[in-house]
């Protein structure tokens, strides 16, 4: 159980400097855990304010901020950095590359997400917790109606977030193209980073948009200007096709790498090569594609005209293709397989059921008139959930359990892992599919109480149970997951006899991850004996030479510092004190621009 | 197969061939791209629908500004022949035409100033109107580019001048380059849209 010390040391400060791809996606497992665990904090005192009618439980205010930090923590601070967790951990080590493109990069991506993260919640220790939901819209955020620190918090930190994930999108679109072993061709690739590779170009697409967004806004709250101010000409509407400009193609950032993980996890459980690869590949990429096209579907009540619905219809209910077409090849996989039904399976059985039923109610309301009906209904909530939380996390569970034994060298154990799943899927659909029946009867989202006379309250009780069994498997996660790091059964290299690069190499993988780079001839490697004989010829050896890794870098930290000190100082609402970050900033990107990484230390 | 270490074990090595900051470079350009493309659409959906003056038609100087973009794309051409001095390995070319880049950037940037402050002058502030605010905070982002670059391309002048820009270094001049013919192309679109286009 060496494998992260071996060239590192294990202290503290060796975590701190660290560049190595493998110690910075479990900084950020470990981080969007801890988000998760505070995120479902929030969800649970929601549930127990709705347990019944007409409750104070929790004030109004307290509720909005709630749900508001509850949706954006969920988003920005657990499902993505948890996909990235996993772009980290396993994409260097599928296609064959000692580290990604550019290692401080990445250690500087995950400093700034922790710091913005920290940024956005030390919100509850001022008082001024944002409280206008994760869409934020205009004019509720503007100063006149929202006068307090609350949106500036709100603001500020997605802002931080934001440059965190377009600087991680440029470094594994870079890597992915150009650190593949020889003969990883394209479409020799695993679907895990072929997934990573499209949802990354969203991000470096995405997130831009959604910043300007933000600076708009940033630019009326704290200089008066009129963006979003419909008295002097502006538009409030406006922020509602930059959010879901974004907005949209960020629920494909979501979904696309739990796709690739579940497209990976189903073959090695089925024993079967993944049916339909270049489909499910192209598949991915129309996704990416005609996410861009369908925003207008979130605004079908903001009246956009006959002919602006008209296409965002059609577009919508097109986009629902590639995905179907998705979960028939997932289904052909399984089809005759020898199927093995580990918790990693389990998982990725769970998405397909659950997020086919999240598609169908979503293609329910991409028709405008019933839309209309649903728009801002529970309806709404119930669908994203089985989405999200449904599909999103399944697929992620799934990686975690299926990568677990690669990172850490140890078995997860399987026995609680089965009563992790369970008690997901149970606590899971005990919780968001009554939602669809509250919605239905006309209970709003985002409104902290109900009349008893809207006849909700039983889907409401049974939807605050749901929740109560959810987290108690959420605890059996964490549980779990710190015994079987401490004292799980030896993994060895390939424990579930997989496929992939990953599975060539020991269990933890050396800092090094491959003494010698293997040349790749097919999709599966490991499945054809020749090939795997040949691979692990030489990667499972000792290397002759120790590979050159780069050095251990204070520098993404403290240049992380000086970009959340320049949005922090924007709080003073005086031009030139962002400035002064800024600066501070500056001097660290010389300094970087001239520390040579690969240094000998000492010299 | 033999223990002994491949090219592709050189750290150096890439699959496209292309140099790793060349590729990552270009993808964030990419991602610039719909940073300008949000604000530029931003300029272009309010315009005329400002409720009070001064309007762009008011303000606008096409003259001045016409000056100010031969300036800035004078510069784009310094640029090139600072990367063929540095390919070179002239260090004299480098350094003179790299200075070249820093004064015409420069100059742009004081016709901006000029300009900014003379609008301001007119009654034209970021929250006198749309107008103002989508106008200041466009060309505003676009001169934070600028200058962004100005900084940039002293840091090579100063390493060129020292002579520690070798044909060796040429891709971090190239990479510059990019950025500055970027940071160009974008101020073609935003003249044309806001000030030809009225």
């Amino acid at each position: 159980m060496s494998g992260h010390d071996s060239g590192h040391g294990n202290g503290l400060w060796s975590w701190i400097t660290t560049v190595d791809h493998k110690r910075i996606g479990v900084m950020y497992f470990i981080a969007a855990l801890v988000f998760f665990v505070v995120a479902g904090a929030e969800a649970l005192l929601i549930r127990i304010q709705l347990w019944g009618p007409e409750r104070d439980f929790i004030s109004a205010e307290t509720y909005n901020q709630m749900f508001t930090m509850h949706g954006t923590t969920m988003i920005f601070l657990v499902a993505m950095p948890l996909s990235v967790a996993f772009f980290n951990l396993i994409v260097p080590l599928q296609i064959g590359a000692r580290d990604v493109a550019f290692p401080r990069l990445n250690a500087l991506s995950f400093w700034i997400f922790l710091f913005g993260g920290i940024f956005l919640n030390s919100s509850f220790l001022f008082g001024a917790v944002p409280d206008t939901s994760w869409v934020g819209y205009a004019n509720l955020t503007s100063s006149q109606f929202s006068p307090g620190r609350n949106v500036d918090f709100w603001l500020l930190g997605l802002s931080i977030l934001g440059v965190s994930s377009i600087i991680g999108g440029v470094n594994f679109i870079t890597t992915i193209i150009n650190l593949r072993a020889p003969g990883m061709k394209l479409m020799r690739m695993p679907l895990f980073t072929w997934m990573t590779f499209v949802t990354s170009f969203i991000l470096v697409t995405a997130l831009p948009v959604f910043a300007v967004a933000l600076i708009l806004l940033l630019f009326d709250r704290f200089f008066g200007a009129n963006f979003y101010r419909p008295t002097a000409g502006g538009d409030p509407v406006l922020w509602q096709h930059l959010f879901w400009l974004f907005g949209h193609p960020e629920v494909y950032i979501l979904i696309l790498p739990s796709f690739g993980v579940i497209s990976d996890v189903i073959p090695t459980f089925s024993r079967k090569p993944l049916f339909g690869y270049p489909i499910v590949v192209y598949a991915g990429i129309l996704i990416g594609f005609l996410g861009w096209g369908v925003w207008s579907h979130h605004m079908f009540t903001s009246g956009l005209g006959p002919i602006a619905d008209a296409f965002f219809v059609a577009s919508t209910m097109i986009i629902a293709i590639p995905t179907g077409v998705k979960i028939f090849n997932w289904i052909a996989t399984m089809w005759g397989g020898q199927i093995q039904l580990t918790t990693a399976m389990l998982y990725c059985i769970g998405l397909l059921a659950i997020f086919t039923l999240g598609g169908l109610s979503g293609i329910m309301h991409s028709s405008a008139p019933v839309n209309l009906q649903q728009h801002d209904s529970y309806f709404v909530v119930g669908h994203f959930h089985y989405v999200v939380a449904g599909g999103v996390m399944m697929g992620l569970f799934a990686g975690l359990y299926y990568w677990f034994p690669k990172i850490t060298g140890r078995m997860m154990d399987e026995r609680l892992g089965k009563i992790n799943f369970w008690t997901y899927f149970v606590g899971f659909n005990l919780t968001f599919f009554p939602m669809h029946i509250s919605g239905l009867y006309g209970m709003p989202r985002r409104t902290w109480t109900y009349a008893a006379e809207l006849n909700v309250s039983l889907p409401n009780m049974l939807s605050t149970i749901g929740a109560f069994i959810f987290a108690l498997s959420a605890l059996i996660l964490v549980y779990t997951l710190i015994k079987s790091a401490l004292a799980g059964e030896p993994a060895g290299p390939n424990p579930w006899k997989a496929a992939t690069l990953e599975w060539s190499i020991p269990s933890p993988p050396p800092h090094y991850n491959f003494a010698v780079i293997p040349t790749v001839r097919s999709r599966e490697p490991l499945w054809r004996e020749d090939e795997r004989r040949e691979i692990e010829a030489v990667t499972l050896k000792e290397p002759d030479v120790e590979p050159v890794m780069p050095n251990s870098s204070y520098l993404p930290l403290l240049l992380a510092s000086g970009v959340a000190m320049t949005w922090i100082l924007v709080m003073t609402g005086k031009w030139w004190a962002p400035l002064i970050g800024l600066a501070y900033t500056g001097v660290w990107i010389i300094v970087w621009a001239f520390e040579d990484p690969f240094a000998k230390k000492g010299a | 197969m033999s223990m002994e270490a491949t090219a592709a074990d050189d750290h150096d090595y890439t699959s496209t061939g292309l140099p790793t900051w060349k590729v990552g470079f270009w993808t964030f350009m990419g991602s610039e791209c719909l940073f300008f493309a949000s604000l530029i659409s931003t300029y272009m959906v309010y315009k005329g629908a400002s409720t009070t003056g001064p309007f762009p038609a008011e303000v606008l100087n096409i003259p001045l500004t016409s000056i100010s973009t031969f300036v800035l794309l004078m510069s784009s051409t310094a640029m090139v022949l600072a990367l063929d001095g540095v390919q070179r390995g002239s260090r004299k070319l480098a350094s003179f035409w790299l200075a070249m880049v820093i004064v015409l950037g420069g100059t742009f940037l004081g016709f901006q100033v000029y300009e900014f402050t003379h609008f301001v002058h007119e009654g034209l502030t970021i929250s006198q109107n749309v107008f103002g605010s989508s106008f200041f905070v466009l060309t505003g982002f676009h001169g934070a580019h600028v200058t962004v670059g100005v900084l940039w391309m002293t840091i090579l002048f100063t390493m060129s001048v020292r002579g520690k820009l070798t044909p060796a270094d040429a891709l971090k001049v190239e990479i510059a380059g990019l950025y500055w013919h970027f940071v160009d192309i974008v101020w073609i679109v935003i003249f044309t849209l806001i000030y030809l286009l009225q």
